[in-house]
């Protein structure tokens, strides 16, 4: 079995350490593997992410990255560690040019920048002629392009990313699937939460499935697919998204 | 009338450069710093005290009435202040920082600054005016009927430099562009592995240069009061607000816009309401155009 690159136990989480949104979550992400976090909004599932990338308050249990406990670490430091996030909304710097997007990227590893910006492009080709332009003034699939290679370019062991298909059209929304495919082939580990569960799916290799703060579900991705109890689950009804 | 253009000139690369500042407090830590008239003010008298300690004077270069000494007076001068600055930050706004205090507490905060840096300079160099010389360098005509004095091609100068130096670090150097990053997106910044804390540090110091700087131009061109950087304080937010707060570019075209106008005040015999007038062409402007001349729209 490969390696754990990421282990997260018992966690309890929130906003407001009296009004915890994660409930005693755990999961972990092996290395090698696109692991999809669903559930019904509210569920928690970005606040899962936040607070593995230390920027919602972790009042109980712990987050290991390999063997090391990153548990309540410092945001700017995660990227160091290896672990790199894309959020859901405002992932670029709008007003910064695409290339200098990417060379915030390489902060901590700016020996290797050349090499590292050579592997992004190489991913997302488009982003060479895109690059003097302002990010604020792509469309919503460069600007996730923009995000993701950001985070590739400090090369991490781990890539998470909260829902990447959001606001995305469903045509673009599978480039951009098909894209994470391309990076976890690279080298990556991706821990993904993502609401389009049956396109989600299909590309992980295993899915957790959160309700109200808790794990309901968890199993490989090809299982999660045809679960009824996922279905159930997801926003409290059989689920259009799951069921092919 | 084209002399009011000359006066207005110099007066606006004093605004811009004391105002630059309050740009950079403003989009990275997210506050309006009353206080930077009292930095300014500090920095003025942080180069009188090095002025008097050297003991040359403030010498001369040709037809300019200050010299080496005094450039190299501010040079530590900027050193100086950028620690009181920064001492200031790690006792007061860091901790209502840490506190996640309100915007309204930190623009309080900064007010209580200024007022008590204003009692402990005229504590300590007492209330009486300053000069770092008393010769009066004589005014030469550039064009019919346009007179400048050498000393203030030489403050447009050294702000054009200022200016030149501190767009080449914002744009061209790492930490630049993480300024900008974190004045823009500061939740983003840290994820990427900004150090915010080290970006804050950096905004302080060239904040504190650019007004030092000022300060003592401003100290050379009229005289040092404890009072002096107070009375900026409002071209220096007028300018700020006029450009577009988000934009740096702004903030300069700010205050030329405002130094031209306090200058078109004197020259038409307004000088004791130039306060008033240029608030008026302020507020007129802001009512066509509310996000100011480069700002955005938000």
């Amino acid at each position: 079995m490969p390696d754990t690159v990421l282990a997260v136990t018992d966690v309890v989480a929130g906003y407001n350490p009296s009004l915890p949104i994660l409930r005693g979550i755990s999961l972990d992400v092996r290395e090698g593997e696109i692991v999809t976090v669903l559930g019904p909004n509210g569920a928690g599932k970005s606040t899962l992410i936040k607070a593995i990338a230390g920027l919602v308050g972790i009042t109980e249990g712990t987050v290991r990255f390999g063997a090391r406990d990153i548990t309540g670490l410092e945001t700017h430091t995660l990227i160091r560690a290896g672990v790199a996030y894309v959020p859901q909304t405002e992932n670029v710097f709008a007003r910064l040019s695409v290339e200098e997007n990417l060379a915030l990227g390489s902060l901590h590893n700016s020996d290797a920048y050349d090499a590292q910006r050579r592997r992004v492009l190489d991913l997302f080709p488009d982003l060479e002629r895109l690059g003097h332009l302002a990010a604020g003034k792509l469309s919503g699939g460069q600007r996730q392009m923009v995000a993701v290679g950001r985070a590739l370019m400090a090369a991490p062991t781990l890539l998470m990313v909260d829902e990447p298909s959001a606001g995305l059209s469903p045509k673009l929304a599978q480039v951009v699937f098909s894209q994470l495919v391309q990076v976890r082939d690279s080298g990556v580990t991706i821990l993904m939460v993502e609401q389009n569960a049956r396109a989600a799916l299909q590309i992980s290799d295993r899915g957790y499935v959160l309700a109200e703060g808790q794990e309901k579900v968890h199993g490989d991705a090809a299982s999660l697919l045809t679960n009824p109890e996922v279905g159930e689950l997801y926003l409290g009804s059989k689920a259009r998204y799951v069921r092919a | 009338m084209i002399q009011f253009v000359a006066d207005g000139i110099v007066n606006a690369a004093l605004i811009a450069l004391g105002a630059i500042g309050l740009s950079m407090t403003y989009n990275i830590l997210r506050f309006a710093n009353f206080a930077q008239g009292e930095i300014l003010t500090t920095g003025a008298y942080m180069t009188l005290f090095l002025v008097t300690v050297m003991g040359a004077g403030i010498g001369s270069m040709g037809p300019i009435a200050f010299g080496w000494p005094l450039l190299i007076s501010i040079a530590f001068a900027i050193g100086a202040t950028s620690l009181v600055v920064l001492a200031v930050d790690w006792l007061l706004f860091r901790q209502l920082r840490d506190k996640t205090a309100s915007r309204i507490t930190l623009i309080m905060a900064a007010f209580g600054v200024s007022l008590m840096g204003r009692n402990l300079t005229t504590l300590i160099a007492g209330g009486e005016p300053y000069y770092y010389d008393f010769y009066i360098p004589k005014s030469v005509e550039i064009f019919t009927g346009v007179k400048v004095r050498p000393d203030d091609l030489a403050i447009l100068a050294i702000a054009v430099i200022a200016f030149v130096i501190l767009f080449a670090f914002v744009n061209r150097t790492s930490m630049g562009r993480q300024m900008r990053a974190v004045a823009e997106n500061p939740t983003l910044a840290r994820i990427n592995g900004i150090d915010v804390r080290a970006v804050i540090r950096w905004t302080w110091i060239i904040g504190a240069s650019l007004a030092t700087v000022a300060g003592a131009l401003l100290g050379h061109n009229t005289q040092l009061r404890p009072e002096m950087g107070f009375d900026m304080l409002l071209p220096m937010f007028a300018a700020l607000i006029l450009g577009g707060a988000t934009n740096l570019y702004g903030t300069i075209l700010g205050a030329v816009v405002i130094g031209l106008t306090e200058a078109l005040a004197v020259a038409v015999g307004l000088s004791g309401y130039r306060a008033a007038v240029t608030f008026m062409v302020m507020i007129s402007f802001l009512v066509v155009r509310p996000h100011g001349l480069l700002g955005e729209k938000e």
